[in-house]
Parts: C-alpha cells; sequence; structure tokens
C-alpha cells in the first residue's frame, strides 16, 4: 500500500515561550525544531502498515529550507522518501498550505499511483487550526476520519476509532482516505543509529512552491498569564450562563 | 521560597559538584556561616554537572589535572559513588599507537596504572569492539564513573547537618556589590546578602556572574555532543549502570559507555560551537535544561558512521534508538586548565571554575584549603585566575583559543605545538628585525618569541659534525637543527637575543626594601648596582617563583620574570606588599625592550658600540648599570641564563630597534648571530643546568631539593624561612640532577631523543621513588651541543643522586640508557663559570 504523512516543523518550547522584539513570532534563536506528537504517531504509523503490507510511505512538509531536519527524522524512523515544499519561510496558512499539499499529491500520485492513506496529525502543533487534514480531504474528494486514536487497515478499506462524547466512535471508509491521529494512536520508536545514517542516503526532493494568499493571517502573539491568574470560573452548569451572557456582553460579541 | 540570609561569612555561587564540594571542605576547614545559593532547583539546578558523562580516566599529560583527578577519585570513592569500569583508550593507527605508548611512559613516571592491549585483548574485554579496526589501545583499570548529582547532594547535606552551611535554591543573583575594590554584599531576587567573599562556582555562567563585580573569569560556554542509544540488547543482564569497560575511540575523538541499557556515544568531533554566556537560555524557557541545548544533528551525525563502524553490531541494532541527545554545555578556557582562585581584580572574589567532573572535588578541596590557609596542598598555580595577562581575559582571545583547542580534546598535541589562532597579540619592539631574518615564532602570553631564526641555516652547515640529526618525526617535530647552529655559534663568537616577553616590575617607595625582603629568599639589601637572582617561597617552602631583582637606587627595586608566570609573579609581589602604600608596583613590561648579548665575544661587540670601561673590573658580574651607547641610555645588567659573559640591555621600547641595529652591525666581525628562544630557554640553560620555573621548580618541590639553597639563610625573616630552615636541617628526599643520554655504540637511526616527562628508571626497570613517594621523570629536556649528548632534568632519590649512576629513560616504550652527569645544582658545561666571570 502507499502512504502519505504531512507534518510541519514547529519550535521545541521549553516551559516557558519567548516571544520576539515585536511580538509577531516565537523566539526560536535557542530552540530546536521538532513536529508535534500527533505527526510522530501518524509518521510512526505508516512505517507499521507499509513494514507490515509492503508498499512505499512518503513524508511531506510545506515550510522553508530547513524543514528538511525535520523530513530527515521520519525517514530516520523508516518512511521511505520526502517530499519537501519549500518556501522561504514567510507563514502559510491552512487554506493555502491545504491547496499545495493537494497540488503536491496529484502529481505524486500521477507518478506513482494513488496513496491508500493520507495521515495527518490531527492539529498543527503550533497554530492549532485543525483544518489542513480536512481541506485536503475535501479538495480530493476522499472520506475523512479526524481525532483517530486506533487505526486497522483492510483490503480497499480502512476501520478508524476515535473517543466520542460517551464511547468509541468507529468508522469503516473507504480508501483512498484521510486520517487525522492523535498522540496515543501507537508509541513512536526512536531513530536507530542505522535508520539516522540511512536517512543521509535516502531521496528527498525539493519542490519550490508560491502559496498564495491565505483567509487566516496572524496579526500577533500574547502569552498568557505566567501565573495562571488569566482563567477565572464564571460557576459551573446552567447557573453559569447569565455570567457568561454578561462577559460576551462586555467583550462586545453580542449583537443588538 | 525561602528567603536568602541577611548576612554570610562566605556566598558561594552555583551548586553544582564544585560549590556543593567547596561547601563541604569548607564546613571541614572549620568555616561557618556558609550560604550556598542557585538559581536553580535542588539537587540538579540545570548547570553542566546536570548532565555530563561522569566518567574519569586517571590520566592526563598535565600533572595537575592528573593530580586533581587522583584526589578527586579519593573522595568520590569515600562518598560511595564510584564505581570502577576500567577504561580503554583505542588505537586505529600507528601514530595513536605511539601517543598510547607516550602516555605509557609518563603513566608510569607518575605512578598511573596502565599497560597496553592487542585488538584479540581488547575484544576480550568489550566484544562489541570491531577488532579488524584497531592496532591496539591502552587499557586503564582504575577508570570508573560516578553519580555526581549524588556527590554533590551527600556533600552540602553534610555541610548543613553541622550547622556550617545554608542552602537557598531558586535564588537569583542579581549584583554583586563592590565597595573600594572589595565584595561587600550579594544582592538576590530575595534580599541582599552582606558577605566579604563570594565565590564563583558557576560554571558556563561564570564570566556573567564574575562581570557583576567587574572582574573577568575568562572561559566561554562550548557544545559537547552527546546521544544516548538504548535499549541494547546485550546490556540487557548486565547489573548495576555499567558492566564494560569505557571506550575512548580517540582517533575519532569519540567515546562509548554504558550506562544502564543504553550507550552513551560522545564525541569532540565535531565543529567547535560556542555560545555566549549571555545567550544561554533561562531555566524556565529551556526545553531540558539551560546547559542542554537543542541537539543538532547536522553536526553530529558524520561521527556515527564512526561510532559505527567501531561497535557495528551493538550500535547496529535496530531495535535500540537514540533516545536522548543534546548539545551538552561544558566550560572551555585559553588554555585548557580550570580557573581558581582569588580574582586579581576584585577583593574578596574567588572562581572555582572550569571543573570536568573528573577533577571538581579535588578542585573544591584545593579552593576551600586556599581559602582557609592560603595556600592549597597541591600545586594548581597553572590554574590560577592570575594567571592571565590583560589580552587573555578578552572575549576574543577566549574564543579564538577554546575553538582550536576542543578538537584537540582527544587530540595528539606535541608538548611543543603552537597555536595557529589569535597570534600576534604581543609583539617586541624588534619584531620586524627578526621578522626580516625569518624567525621562526613561538608563543608565550601572546609574546612573538623568536624561537630560530632561518637567516642561521648556513650555520648548520658549519656545524654539521656537532649537530644531531633526530632519526624520529616527533623528536624533530616541532624543532630544527638551526637550533643547535645558533647555540654554538654564541658559544664561539656571540648571540643576540630578542627577550622583549620579559615582565618588567618596578617596585619603589620607601618601604619597598623591607618588603622585597620579606619576599625573597636571597638578601637584597645590597649595594645599588647589584642584580640578584632570587627565589620566592610560600610559607610552606614551596617554590612560587624565581626571578631577579636589581636594586636601582636605595628604595627602587626592578624585578624581571618569565611571561609565561609574569602574571603569578605581579600578584605574589602585590599580595606581599604592605598594604600602607609605602610600596608601589608598576608594571613597565610595555615600557621596556630587553635585548640579550652573550658569548665570548660579547664584551668586543659592545665595546664597538659603547665608550665605557666594560672590562670585568669595571663592570663586575652581577652589577648593572646605565650607560651609553650611541644617543640611547640602556640599563646593562650583567647576568646570563645561557652561561655566557654578557648583558641583558633594557632600552626604552622606542628605542630598541635603533639598539638592535647598533648591536648587529657592530657585531658582524665578531660573528654575532641572532639566537632564538629554542638556545636561551633550553640549549644553553640545560647545560648550564639552569631551572626553569613550572617545569624544574614547583611548589611540589623545595629549595634544597632543587639544590637553590644558599650557603647561609638571611638573618631577616621572609616568606617560608621557618620551613625552609627545617628543610635544611634534613637531608633531601630528592635532588635535582643533570642526566646525559649514553648513546655511544648505538645505531644512529634508532636513537630517540625525550622532550620531557618520561619516566627515569633502574637499569632494571623498577620506578625511582623518593622518601615522599614521588617518582622521577623528565622535568627538562634539551640537547647539549657543546658537550656533545642529549641532556635531562630529574629529581631523583639519594640512592640514584650520585655522579655515574646508571639508569634509563623510557621513551615511547623503549628504554634508553643515562648517566648522572651532575648531581644536584651545576653546570655540565664550564662547570666553574669561567666564562660568565671572564
Amino acid at each position: 500500500m502507499r502512504v502519505l504523512v504531512g507534518i510541519k516543523r514547529v519550535p521545541a518550547v521549553g516551559g516557558r515561550i519567548v516571544l520576539s522584539a515585536d511580538g509577531t513570532a516565537i523566539d526560536t534563536r535557542f530552540l530546536g525544531s521538532t513536529t508535534g506528537p500527533h505527526e510522530e504517531c501518524a509518521v510512526e504509523e505508516a512505517v507499521r502498515l507499509v513494514a507490515a503490507r509492503g508498499g512505499e510511505s512518503v513524508v511531506v512538509t510545506l515550510g522553508p529550507p530547513e524543514s528538511e531536519e525535520q523530513l530527515r527524522y521520519a525517514l530516520s524512523i523508516g518512511i521511505d522518501r520526502a517530499v519537501l515544499l519549500e518556501t522561504a519561510g514567510q507563514e502559510v496558512g491552512p487554506r493555502a498550505t491545504a491547496a499545495e499539499l493537494v497540488g503536491a499529491i496529484r502529481d505524486l500520485e500521477g507518478n506513482g499511483g494513488p496513496f491508500d492513506l493520507v495521515m495527518f496529525g490531527n492539529e498543527a502543533p503550533d497554530s492549532g487550526d485543525f483544518q489542513v487534514g480536512v481541506r485536503v480531504a475535501e479538495a480530493l474528494a476522499r472520506p475523512c476520519v479526524t481525532g483517530v486514536k486506533a487505526l486497522e487497515v483492510g483490503d480497499g478499506e480502512v476501520v478508524a476509532r476515535r473517543d466520542g462524547g460517551r464511547g468509541m466512535e468507529i468508522y469503516r471508509v473507504a480508501t483512498p482516505a484521510v486520517v487525522t491521529v492523535r498522540e496515543g494512536l501507537n508509541l513512536p520508536r526512536y531513530p536507530s543509529l542505522p535508520g539516522r545514517l540511512g536517512a543521509k542516503r535516502k531521496p528527498l526532493e525539493r519542490r519550490t512552491v508560491e502559496p498564495g494568499a491565505d483567509g487566516l493571517r496572524s496579526v500577533g502573539l500574547r502569552l498568557p498569564d505566567p501565573d495562571g491568574r488569566g482563567a477565572v470560573s464564571l460557576g459551573s452548569g446552567a447557573e453559569a450562563a447569565p455570567a457568561v451572557v454578561e462577559l460576551l456582553d462586555e467583550l462586545g460579541l453580542l449583537a443588538r | 521560597m525561602s528567603g536568602a540570609p541577611a548576612d554570610a561569612s562566605t556566598v558561594i555561587i552555583g551548586a553544582g559538584i564544585v560549590g556543593n564540594g567547596l561547601a563541604w571542605h569548607l564546613a571541614q576547614l572549620g568555616e561557618t556561616g556558609i550560604v550556598l545559593v542557585d538559581k536553580g532547583p535542588l539537587p540538579n539546578p540545570g548547570g553542566s554537572t546536570g548532565h555530563a558523562s561522569n566518567f574519569l580516566f586517571p590520566f592526563e599529560h598535565s600533572r595537575m589535572m592528573l593530580s586533581l583527578t587522583a584526589d578527586s577519585v579519593v573522595q568520590y570513592k569515600a562518598l560511595g559513588v564510584f564505581t570502577e569500569s576500567g577504561g580503554i583508550e583505542v588505537a586505529r593507527t600507528e601514530t595513536r599507537m605511539q601517543e598510547l605508548r607516550r602516555k605509557v611512559s609518563t603513566a608510569r613516571a607518575w605512578g598511573v596504572d596502565c599497560h597496553l592491549l592487542s585488538p584479540e585483548d581488547i575484544k576480550k574485554l568489550v566484544p562489541y569492539v570491531n577488532d579488524e579496526l584497531i592496532v591496539g589501545g591502552l587499557s586503564f583499570p582504575t577508570t570508573g564513573v560516578v553519580d555526581s548529582l549524588r556527590a554533590g547532594t551527600i556533600m552540602r547535606e553534610r555541610a548543613q547537618a553541622i550547622g556550617a552551611l545554608e542552602v537557598v535554591g531558586n535564588v537569583e543573583v542579581q549584583g554583586i556589590d563592590v565597595v573600594d575594590g572589595r565584595v561587600r554584599a550579594v544582592r538576590t531576587d530575595t534580599g541582599t546578602i552582606r558577605t566579604e567573599r563570594v565565590v564563583v562556582c558557576c560554571g558556563v555562567w561564570s564570566p556573567r556572574i564574575a562581570r557583576m563585580a567587574g572582574a573577568h573569569i575568562p572561559l566561554t560556554p562550548a557544545v559537547h555532543q552527546m546521544v544516548s542509544v538504548g535499549p541494547i540488547g546485550l546490556f540487557a543482564g548486565t547489573e548495576g549502570e555499567i558492566s564494560y569497560p569505557i571506550i575512548r575511540d580517540v582517533d575519532t575523538f569519540m567515546y562509548e559507555r554504558q550506562h544502564g541499557a543504553d550507550m552513551e556515544v560522545g564525541s569532540y568531533a565535531h565543529r567547535p560551537i560556542l555560545v555566549e554566556p549571555d545567550d544561554i537560555p533561562s531555566i524556565a524557557e529551556s526545553a531540558l535544561s539551560p546547559t542542554e541545548m537543542p541537539f543538532t544533528s547536522e553536526d553530529f551525525d558524520p561521527q556515527l558512521a564512526d561510532a559505527l563502524d567501531l561497535m557495528p553490531e551493538l550500535l547496529g541494532d535496530e531495535a535500540a534508538g537514540v533516545r536522548y541527545a543534546i548539545n551538552g554545555l561544558i566550560s572551555l578556557t585559553p588554555d585548557g586548565h580550570p580557573i581558581l582562585g582569588p580574582s586579581p581584580e576584585v577583593g574578596g572574589l574567588w572562581s572555582a571554575a572550569a571543573s570536568w567532573i573528573k577533577e571538581a572535588p579535588g578542585i573544591a578541596r584545593a579552593v576551600a584549603e586556599w581559602m582557609v590557609a592560603g595556600r592549597p596542598e597541591l600545586d594548581v598555580h597553572e590554574a590560577d585566575l592570575a594567571r592571565f595577562h590583560p589580552h587573555q581575559r578578552t572575549r576574543a582571545h577566549v574564543a579564538s583559543r577554546a575553538r582550536e583547542a576542543f578538537n584537540k580534546t582527544y587530540g595528539i598535541v606535541h608538548p611543543s605545538e603552537q597555536w595557529v589562532e589569535g597570534r600576534g597579540a604581543r609583539r617586541s619592539p624588534v619584531h620586524a628585525r627578526t621578522e626580516a631574518l625569518g624567525a621562526v615564532y613561538f608563543e608565550t602570553a601572546g609574546w612573538e618569541r623568536p624561537q630560530w631564526y632561518a637567516s642561521n641555516e648556513a650555520l648548520v652547515d658549519r656545524y654539521a659534525e656537532r649537530i644531531v640529526t633526530r632519526p624520529a618525526e616527533w623528536d624533530a617535530r616541532w624543532y630544527s637543527p638551526i637550533v643547535e647552529a645558533e647555540h654554538l655559534a654564541m658559544r664561539d663568537g656571540a648571540g643576540l637575543v630578542d627577550l622583549g616577553a620579559f615582565c618588567v616590575f618596578d617596585v619603589s617607595g620607601p618601604g619597598a626594601l623591607a618588603a622585597l625582603e620579606r619576599i625573597a629568599v636571597a638578601r637584597l639589601d645590597v649595594p645599588v648596582g647589584r642584580v640578584v637572582y632570587t627565589p620566592f617561597l610560600d610559607e610552606a617552602g614551596g617554590m612560587r617563583a624565581d626571578l631577579t631583582v636589581m636594586r636601582l637606587g636605595t628604595s627602587s627595586f626592578r624585578v624581571v620574570t618569565g611571561a609565561g608566570v609574569g602574571m603569578l609573579d605581579r600578584q605574589w609581589l602585590l599580595d606581599h606588599l604592605d598594604r600602607d602604600g609605602s610600596a608601589q608596583l608598576a608594571d613597565v613590561t610595555s615600557g621596556w625592550a630587553t635585548i640579550g648579548l652573550w658569548g665570548p665575544r660579547a664584551r668586543d661587540v659592545l665595546s664597538a658600540v659603547c665608550a665605557e670601561d666594560l672590562s670585568h673590573a669595571g663592570f663586575p658580574y652581577g652589577t648593572c648599570r646605565v650607560i651609553e651607547v650611541g644617543d640611547s641610555e640602556v640599563l646593562a645588567s650583567r647576568i646570563s641564563y645561557v652561561g655566557e659573559l654578557g648583558w641583558e640591555l633594557y632600552v626604552p621600547a622606542e628605542a630598541a630597534t635603533a639598539l638592535w641595529d647598533r648591536l648587529a652591525g657592530a657585531g658582524a666581525p665578531h660573528g654575532l648571530v641572532p639566537v632564538g628562544i629554542g638556545v636561551y630557554g633550553t640549549t644553553a640553560r640545560i647545560e648550564k643546568g639552569y631551572r626553569s620555573f613550572g617545569h624544574d621548580l614547583t611548589p611540589e618541590y623545595t629549595l634544597c631539593e632543587a639544590g637553590l639553597e644558599r650557603r647561609a639563610v638571611k638573618h631577616t625573616d621572609f616568606v617560608g624561612r621557618t620551613a625552609h630552615l627545617a628543610e635544611r636541617s634534613r637531608p633531601p628526599a630528592a635532588r635535582l640532577c643533570t642526566l646525559a643520554l649514553d648513546y655511544t655504540g648505538t645505531d644512529p637511526g634508532s636513537r630517540r631523543y625525550p622532550l620531557g616527562q618520561e619516566a627515569i628508571l633502574t637499569e632494571d626497570g623498577e620506578p625511582l621513588v623518593d622518601a615522599k613517594g614521588r617518582r622521577s621523570y623528565v622535568t627538562s629536556a634539551g640537547a647539549g651541543p657543546s658537550v656533545g649528548s642529549h641532556l635531562l632534568l630529574a629529581y631523583l632519590p639519594p640512592s640514584a643522586s650520585v655522579t655515574g649512576t646508571r639508569l634509563v629513560v623510557e621513551c615511547m616504550g623503549e628504554r634508553y640508557p643515562v648517566r648522572v652527569v651532575v648531581e644536584g645544582n651545576g653546570a655540565v658545561f664550564d662547570p666553574t663559570n669561567q666564562r660568565m666571570r671572564s
């Protein structure tokens, strides 16, 4: 089977996040980079599926040239090859990201056949948009299950499980399909030394992209109150409703 | 959070292994009211102790570092945190095997247990090593691992338990108040602690903390990469932390050390990565800890293949993953030594920084003794904070040397090896002249000193039959036969020596004589115009300095010493001058150039440019006076470190080139040649048996053992007098003797020429151990072209310190016959000093 995993390079922040002087970004001078825990599970699952069933796994990311580091990490875990949709490092929103990914997937599938499964982390590890997986599925007209915590692959179908409000929701969808997975799906391995060395020799294709404008644009970041005093309980249950309404009114969010 | 107390006898900043150890040792020495603060949480506040690989090999080429490690092992064992694992340095090349054999010889001299291994031997001890890749190895069976966090905790808690120490964690030091040049208080975010004494034990943060007091601690944080790979199948059945010897794969600058189920792989092969102390992230901002910075795999990956080659099955295990990988921060200094002792810049500020785990408890003890008793038992002068010349404290210098030194951590470093970067910091006023003569420069304390001159190449042919060709590349590295040619030319005619690197201190004032008399062993109440050679002792009678003093006036003296130890000597003088200001020290090094003129024709040369009476009667040995040379006033001092007639000529820096040119011009008919430090510092002085501070003279040996005691002890008191008097009443436990290699009848192609630190053994190969437990080794070595043999200096116990005694020197694993040619202090060349006194 053919599996594609999409990942995103993000800062590996410590306990306290430091913002850049202009407040528009995280100060990454002394930070490493990583992907998110959901994405690590997606990579691990892809490696396991292909190891068990044969085929090919591909990892893709859209980001600056340095994103090669995250792609090589996925290759060191056991992904077969990587594609870097290389940007100039600018912020790219979920809609534009999805559009570029869809273009790349169509192109890759044109050469190597369809991906039975396209996997993403449940949400972007930094911006938390919850959008890219769904948008890609929509554009490719494929079924999509989000928040997946367990996955079984059969012939022409996958069974995906996710936490429902009061139990487990189970979806059986035909492949090709898109799933976005959550941490806990599996226990990702650490790269072995041969894996790390081998990753340097695995193919990594770079494609320069110029993503279009996006509807979503960040204007600034603000750190939460370090003391955690930012959260104030407005009460619980139905009794809290008047206070909530009052607050929304205060914030000017209620139409009059 | 408990706040900082209002007062402390001593504030120790930093609760790593050094700060905790220091607290305990101070407490043991009876100190109370000690306060230990750290910004981080205990027991692991986030410094370099917390991520150390925690292994200790017992050997170093530096005797000081070796001694500190040896003391640390004793302490770790007493704390119950030491596990002996054994350690093996493996060699992939024959060049490395030679280096390992060199280590064997020095290790034997200093009493460290080690032995060479074949690849098969190594395979038996460490079955996962690919023995096809290696040509041999060196086993240090007493190598071990420690739990340094636990050791620190135990020492800290013991000091607390006896009521000597108060510990305040999670407190940030925000300032150090200095009034009238002395520490008065430490300001923290929970209050101000009044104190007269602060010790900076802050590892990589030390420069930042010292700067709060307006002082320097010249180190730089640098990255040492380490990964931990596991779980290793082979280690599943082993008990405890470590069951196999630690491997140092020194040719690839890496180590592999079992740590429980994992193998830690560390590297000194990656590009040097320096970090500015101010750029270390805070505890809150750090993903792991401030000193465990994000791993940069692109720097480490090139070394992975080397590790896999050496341990293909163990590290190639697909089930074992890289579970932990860091760019760990360590402290690097310009000369690789720790930074200890009182700050010369701020009174009451101390440093105990730039320590590895392997010497930390030893350093803690030494600094505690220093603080309480004024002197550490171990000789740590090479680690003294006061050793740095001003340019050596600059960030640019520290960074340049650290960058170059990093990849030498496991390198093969020749004893004469020169730095490539950061050169040219200080140039003698006659540099342009020496450069034009093709000087090959060696650096001392930033000074570029001519070691020999290419312009003297032709002399090699003239003296060909008296010059030794060194067949071994190692012995000939950083050396030239020109040195021996210059030596012979000086002894036949005259030599001109650029001594611009000398440190020159003028001590003057109404109290100058009394102050210097209290510091010096020799009598300085001498007529104006006399030059006196004198050692300085510490209270225990150990050698602290040896230098010359000129009495220029009734209350003015000029002290001249070598550049390498100059700052230490300066500090020693300052520390012992009266506080009332009756004697002042001025460092006039930069104002004066020194040119040496020596040889049987020196008087002829100087007379050609100077009309004054330079006869032996008119200008006796051991005197100095101002003479006119052309239009310059020159302070001429008739002494010699090379055993020849001649003068040190002190001239204002701006007039130095003119003096050089006059002498060079006048000297041509007398066979005057420029002569480098290779002659001045080694060949000529060793023929005369002159001792060199730091090599032959250290606080570890006494004045009598060095043979430098005078016939009578001066009646006025001086530092170390009591100890010296006691010592004189006993026969010395060892005597510094001159030995000559005896190559009669041997094949010239197989001869080796020791360079220093080799073991001196009996003819049967047994170590020579004196009554104080010290083993004999080569303290200085050099050619003796005028006497036709390679000469060595070594301290020998009474049984061996007899002229004619036959011994052997072990050099690179082979033994060569030597003979004692001078017992005690004396010269093998011109023993009655006819030349100097003619």
